[in-house]
């Protein structure tokens, strides 16, 4: 496992060495090994463009226990060409994972709306997969002012 | 021994036409306990949450989300639908013990 991180770290980065960019910075880089990880896993391999994913979180949240969050992706939502599902990850919690979403043409937009809880000041990502595969891409950071993962 | 999963409250708009996206607005009562937490004599408290939320309408699946510990107590939840004709939405909430609780709601146009 470690092995396997580390080494599609470095292909990550002979691929940026060679002026290939997988994603446009600040969308990926400085990610702890579990949420990279995490990521790694949802991406199998495929670039994460940025754009077409609007992430919408306060800049500033005063309790951490319950940040209002919206993600709304530009697609048609039809049966060729829509959002099958978002994936939201926290940087900064025990766990990576906040919610994945599973959309479909029926809902005629691609927009879902939750709480979550942040146990710090931290960026939470973002990625829309289309009907075709391709991964789309958002990154917000949050200033907690008291944590919501409560120990 | 998980906590109850308490009434769902839906919040579907009154006046919908044929074509309109609306908005479906839902809430439920639940502890949402993430396991990170430990009682004040050191016990850990186990993980208790929702972890998948489903919406069907006339029986076909239209939108579902599987829910970690990063969401907050009492899920909220909120998504668009075109409502294309009328029929009767089933919403379920399923806990990491496998225990469910669903409500219905009809979509008349008007």
């Amino acid at each position: 496992m470690h092995m396997t991180e580390l080494s599609s770290r470095r292909a990550m980065l002979a691929l940026a060495l060679v002026g290939v960019a997988l994603v446009p910075r600040p969308g990926l880089a400085n990610l702890p090994d579990k949420v990279q990880a995490a990521i790694d896993k949802l991406r199998a391999g495929r670039a994460a463009q940025q754009g077409r994913v609007t992430l919408r979180l306060p800049a500033i949240a005063e309790n951490g226990n319950t940040v209002p969050m919206s993600v709304m992706v530009e697609s048609p939502m039809t049966s060729a060409d829509h959002v099958k599902a978002i994936h939201v990850f926290a940087t900064g919690n025990p766990t990576p994972e906040i919610a994945v979403f599973h959309l479909t043409p029926a809902m005629g937009r691609a927009t879902v709306d939750t709480r979550i809880r942040l146990g710090q000041t931290q960026d939470v990502v973002a990625f829309a997969e289309m009907a075709d595969g391709s991964l789309h891409m958002a990154r917000a950071e949050v200033k907690v002012t008291i944590g919501g993962c409560g120990g | 021994m998980s906590s109850p999963i308490g009434q769902p409250r839906l919040r579907l708009p009154a006046q919908v036409k044929a074509g309109d996206i609306i908005e479906i607005r839902t809430l439920i009562t639940h502890v949402m306990e993430t396991g990170q937490r430990r009682t004040p004599e050191g016990q850990e408290i186990p993980r208790d949450i929702i972890k998948r939320f489903e919406v069907r309408f006339e029986g076909a699946l239209v939108f579902a989300m599987d829910l970690a510990p990063a969401i907050s107590a009492n899920p909220y939840i909120a998504f668009p639908f075109k409502a294309e004709r009328a029929g009767r939405f089933e919403m379920t909430w399923t806990n990491d013990a496998g225990e469910t609780r669903s409500t219905n709601a009809e979509l008349k146009l008007g």
